[in-house]
């Protein structure tokens, strides 16, 4: 396991001071209130908040999905702030990879053919070693003919994992990968996530709502109206569960104050 | 529940565009052929009422060979000048007026060259000035070469008073005249429909249009105050007997109209029939576009199931959907569909000068256009409509992606339709009689659309094999799996581009067949170096003259001059051609005809030969005799004196020219086939007949090649026209395509979401949709070929005994350029939705629901 070190060379994503503003006046959403966050190389990182807290904004911007309105973001060295989407699309294709909560398979293609398709689309081969590897933690070798609509949607969900790791990227974006899953495949899919970040050294940054999910992250980043509130290093369910409940008590009594107000 | 149907309805603004514009393409195409020919008919009808508003009753002779109302006015009867007399007489006649006015008169324009006239070339006496007739420069013809002529003539021709003016009449030689008169109708109009007139003396347009003296072609009765017409008509029958015509104004216009009208039947049979394939290709673009809309709105439906909608409603609110759709695109497509409708209708009267009896609003286009609108809109809503309402509501929203459904009902409904279609098809074409048409087209019909419907099962290994053309990159490969995705709606894209490529490669493939066994039965048949004949561009062919042909047989350059004539005659009851040669023996020569029973070697007076093929099939054999009546009214019992064999150029009954002098309406010489000397080049040979000819504009000399040439190139003129009234049903058909893929792109709007952000670029997004398209442009491409070529085929090969061609010849240059067409076409198809795709916003496409 890598250390946690926060220098230069080991942060694999990072915000600076990000802002992110939705419409004007009235409509004005502040969903990004300066946020400033360092994703370790090597880390599994889990975002968590109350629906609304920006959680999904936030990986968005990290991921170059979405433009930021004020701050830079990072991958690795290369600042993604201005990037055109033709850089854009090179940095996803090299250095991003993706998990949906929806798997987001293409039906038409094989499990397969699924897994490649983002090294198929920058024209480039699998490394066969690599491949091999994760064939066999995913556990899909009897399964690589398949198309989407004959597995079930744990394996869909590991075929999607598999999908984000073969190109081994700089940085995974997880956006709430169990939310479609029963417990047990739900946890099938954690531990292999972890795995792979402990024995390869991927670094996965995951949007959950889910504490249990948290609970598999190295480290967890809590966000509220937009904003870091707090962090828990190797958390536990229960730990993650009581820090929500606090803080879903803040937002509360933020709200009653401020209608109050 | 309405509610909810209208503010969805307006939600999708896209879809809703879509569909109404496949309505309105499909209705536009009916509305406007039944607008078109409806104008037309109508402004014939004006033209013949104005012509014979003025008559009160017209006598003309009887002609046994030909009726007004046929439109067939090749054989003139004359009617002795002593009849007008005879006329006055009858009780109710108050004044009866002789007159010549006949088709025929070719006027020999500034240029050299014959005005031409769709209308007619015709050529009458001076009756004076009257209701109808008014003279507006000039005077009347007094002299033998003095002529008027309508200011029509003059301002086509520009021809003033006291120019001198080239006519070709009916019955006599290019000759010059002098016009001294312009003369105009009631009403300011230059021309009744665009013809040309030319009208002579009494006595000039007696020799020279009827070739007679003291006769006349039609006499116009007066009838007393207080006398109808109907009464004077039935005195004037009673007393003049059967040989006469004897017709009321009202009659006349009616015949003549008619006899129009017959022609207007088939323009309208051809518009109608591209109307038809519009339609199919317009109920192909619908049924695709609500299946598709309907499936995509499978778990809306099914919300509302899940909140206590039934059943019932679910298929009322697609089906009231369906009714505003299909009302508001049939209103658009008639309107639409009517100014195409008028705008081809002025385009045709401006071009044949008449004038236009205005727009008009048929009750037919209109209960046609809504009719065919709205109900198909509705028969394809209801069916994805049921579909959706039998989804249980949970499943349906849970999974909103269509499951693959087995093909095995639809291929077993195509396997049948195809066959009954084929079946039709080869019964129409083994000759049905009167049904043949119709079994013809409707096994065309059907067939079309039983390939249509196996079209998902072949589509499978068809879009595969074609797609993987395109597998080398990525894009491509999910180009093509995307397009093998959804084998129904890609089949019923492709089926509406199939049915336009597939009936113009039928068309094409008998074309081309055609074409080329009309050259190589030319190549084969004919002996003659030199063709002399002209085009005919009225009811009057033209004619060699014969003192041209006489002066032709005395070239020193030529070996054979052989002549041919052919008339209308009436054989044993029934209308038929009769050929007459001047000299056999030459014809022989240059046809390489050889006796296959008999003698053919001369044929005398009250004798005929015929060749083997016809022969066979009226049972003739040599000794048989036929009954016939010529043009100029006598009947005659002809014996079958020899059989040959038959060939391209000329087969049928041939009398002998005695006959054909004293019967038909033009005994002169109308062909010449000319044979040159052993070492007399061609070209010399051609330089010497066209010296002989240079004062007859109408006749012209063709070598063999060249009239193989020009015969070919008709065909090619006649192809080109139909493909360019089929290319547009093609292009409803593409909009099919943009259609599809358009509702494709936003039905996997998730999915492109998802490619765009593991890292598929914009252009590789580009090209991805454009596979899709051409590879379903090309699929419907290649099987409307096939199809195609299948039924041409089988057109040529059933038509062999009756046309004498059996060959089939595909045309593979059109098929070649159909194809890359196809592939052109199908990138432009793919434009929109692949712009839409493109466009997408990649966070939006992955929240997309």
């Amino acid at each position: 396991m890598t250390t946690t070190v926060t220098t230069g060379q080991a942060v694999a994503a990072r915000a600076v001071d990000v802002w992110k503003v939705y419409g004007s006046g009235e409509a004005q959403v502040i969903a990004l209130h300066g946020v400033s966050v360092e994703l370790e190389r090597g880390q599994f990182t889990a975002i968590m908040g109350p629906s609304g807290s920006g959680k999904s904004t936030l990986m968005h911007t990290l991921a170059g999905l979405d433009s930021v309105t004020r701050g830079e973001i990072f991958i690795g060295d290369t600042r993604l702030t201005g990037m055109s989407d033709g850089d854009l699309t090179n940095l996803r294709r090299t250095k991003v990879g993706f998990i949906f909560q929806q798997f987001n398979l293409l039906p038409t293609l094989t499990a397969e053919e699924n897994i490649l398709l983002p090294l198929s689309i920058a024209g480039r081969k699998a490394d066969p070693k690599w491949y091999e590897t994760v064939i066999d933690t995913v556990g899909l070798r009897d399964r690589l003919k398949h198309r989407p609509s004959q597995l079930s949607g744990g394996q869909q969900q590991r075929v999607a994992c598999a999908r984000a790791l073969v190109s081994r990227p700089e940085v995974i974006f997880a956006d709430e990968p169990t939310g479609n899953l029963d417990s047990r495949s739900g946890a099938e899919v954690l531990s292999f996530l972890r795995n792979s970040v402990r024995e390869y050294g991927q670094t996965i940054v995951m949007v959950t709502h889910d504490p249990n999910a948290a609970s598999y992250a190295d480290r967890v980043i809590f966000l509220a109206d937009g904003q870091v509130v707090d962090e828990l290093l190797a958390p536990s369910a229960d730990a993650v569960l009581d820090k929500l409940k606090g803080l879903d008590a803040k937002v509360e009594s933020a709200a009653d104050a401020s209608q109050a107000g | 529940m309405l509610r909810a149907t209208l503010k969805s309805l307006l939600a999708r603004k896209l879809r809703l565009i879509l569909s109404t514009l496949a309505v309105v393409l499909s209705v536009m195409f009916v509305s406007g052929s039944l607008v078109l020919t409806d104008t037309l008919g109508r402004t014939f009808d004006n033209v013949f009422s104005n012509i014979y508003s003025y008559t009160d009753v017209q006598v003309s002779a009887k002609s046994e060979t030909a009726d007004a109302a046929s439109g067939n006015s090749s054989a003139i009867l004359p009617v002795p000048a002593s009849d007008v007399a005879r006329i006055e007489k009858i009780d109710g006649v108050r004044k009866a007026t002789g007159s010549v006015f006949v088709s025929g008169a070719r006027v020999i324009g500034k240029n050299g060259k014959v005005v031409i006239s769709q209308s007619g070339q015709f050529g009458g006496s001076w009756t004076g000035e009257d209701e109808l007739t008014k003279l507006i420069s000039g005077r009347a013809p007094s002299a033998p070469d003095e002529i008027v002529i309508n200011n029509g003539l003059a301002k086509q021709a520009k021809f003033a008073v006291g120019d001198p003016v080239d006519i070709i009449a009916r019955a006599e030689a290019r000759k010059t005249y002098k016009v001294v008169g312009i003369m105009q109708y009631a009403g300011n109009r230059d021309s009744m429909a665009g013809e040309t007139t030319v009208l002579f003396t009494e006595a000039t347009a007696q020799q020279v249009m009827l070739g007679e003296t003291d006769v006349f072609n039609v006499i116009d009765v007066k009838g007393k105050d207080g006398v109808t017409d109907n009464q004077l008509r039935d005195n004037i029958k009673a007393a003049l007997g059967p040989k006469y015509t004897v017709q009321t104004g009202d009659e006349l216009s009616k015949a003549s109209s008619e006899a129009i009208r017959g022609l207007l039947k088939y323009f309208n049979y051809f518009f109608l029939g591209f109307g038809t394939i519009a339609l199919l290709v317009g109920v192909f673009l619908i049924l695709n576009t609500f299946s598709i809309i309907v499936s995509q709105r499978t778990q809306e439906l099914a919300l509302l199931r899940a909140m206590g909608a039934s059943r019932w409603q679910i298929i009322r609110s697609v089906l009231i959907e369906a009714l505003l759709i299909g009302t508001v695109g049939s209103l658009f497509g008639f309107l639409v569909g009517m100014g195409l409708g008028a705008a081809g209708a002025s385009a045709f009267t401006s071009l044949a000068k008449m004038d236009s009896a205005g727009l008009g609003l048929p009750v037919a286009a209109i209960v046609t256009s809504f009719t065919i609108g709205i109900l198909v809109t509705m028969i394809s809503a209801v069916l994805p409509a049921i579909k959706a309402a039998r989804v249980a509501p949970i499943a349906a929203m849970r999974d909103a992606a269509t499951t693959d459904k087995p093909l095995t009902g639809i291929t077993i409904g195509g396997g049948v339709v195809t066959a009954v279609g084929v079946g039709s098809l080869s019964w129409g074409l083994a000759g049905a009689g009167d049904a043949t048409l119709l079994l013809v087209f409707g096994g065309v019909l059907l067939t079309l659309i039983g390939v249509a419907l196996l079209a998902p099962l072949i589509s499978r290994p068809l879009v595969a094999g074609l797609g993987s053309v395109f597998s080398w990159s990525v894009p491509g490969k999910l180009g093509r799996r995307n397009s093998s995705r959804n084998p129904r709606r890609t089949a019923i894209t492709a089926g509406a581009v199939m049915v336009g490529i597939a009936i113009i490669t039928m068309i094409s493939t008998i074309f081309s067949s055609l074409s080329t066994a009309i050259g190589e039965s030319v190549e084969k048949d004919l002996q003659a170096d030199l063709i002399v004949y002209g085009q005919q561009t009225s009811d009057v062919p033209p004619i060699i003259q014969p003192d041209e042909l006489k002066q032709i047989k005395a070239l020193p350059q030529l070996q054979t001059v052989a002549s041919v004539t052919y008339d209308v005659v009436s054989l044993n009851g029934k209308q038929d051609f009769v050929l007459a040669y001047d000299d056999v023996p030459a014809v022989i020569t240059v046809l390489k005809l050889h006796p296959v029973a008999g003698r053919i070697d001369h044929i005398d007076s009250g004798e005929f030969t015929v060749d083997e093929k016809t022969a066979k099939e009226r049972k003739y054999t040599v000794g048989s005799t036929i009954q016939v009546t010529f043009a100029k009214g006598q009947t005659k019992t002809l014996t079958l004196v020899g059989i040959t064999n038959s060939t391209s150029n000329g087969n049928g009954v041939v009398v002998s020219n005695t006959d054909a002098q004293a019967g038909f309406t033009f005994p002169q010489p109308i062909q010449a086939l000319v044979k040159a000397k052993d070492g007399v080049a061609v070209d010399d040979a051609k330089a010497a007949v066209e010296g002989v000819l240079k004062n007859n504009p109408e006749v012209s000399v063709q070598t063999k090649k060249e009239l193989v040439g020009s015969s070919q190139q008709q065909f090619d003129v006649a192809l080109v026209i139909v493909q360019v009234l089929l290319f547009i049903a093609l292009g409803i058909s593409v909009l099919g395509v943009i259609n599809t893929l358009l509702l494709s792109v936003i039905e996997r709007t998730r999915e492109l979401g998802m490619l765009r952000a593991i890292g598929l670029r914009r252009r590789q997004t580009w090209s991805m949709v454009t596979i899709e398209s051409v590879v379903i442009t090309l699929f419907g491409t290649v099987l409307g070929l096939v199809v195609g070529a299948g039924l041409g085929a089988a057109t040529v090969t059933a038509l062999k005994s009756v046309i004498g061609f059996g060959a089939v010849t595909l045309p593979w240059g059109y098929m070649i350029a159909y194809i890359i067409g196809a592939v052109i076409v199908g990138a432009v198809a793919g434009l929109i939705p692949a712009i839409r795709a493109v466009r997408l916003n990649v966070l939006n496409a992955i929240a997309y629901e």
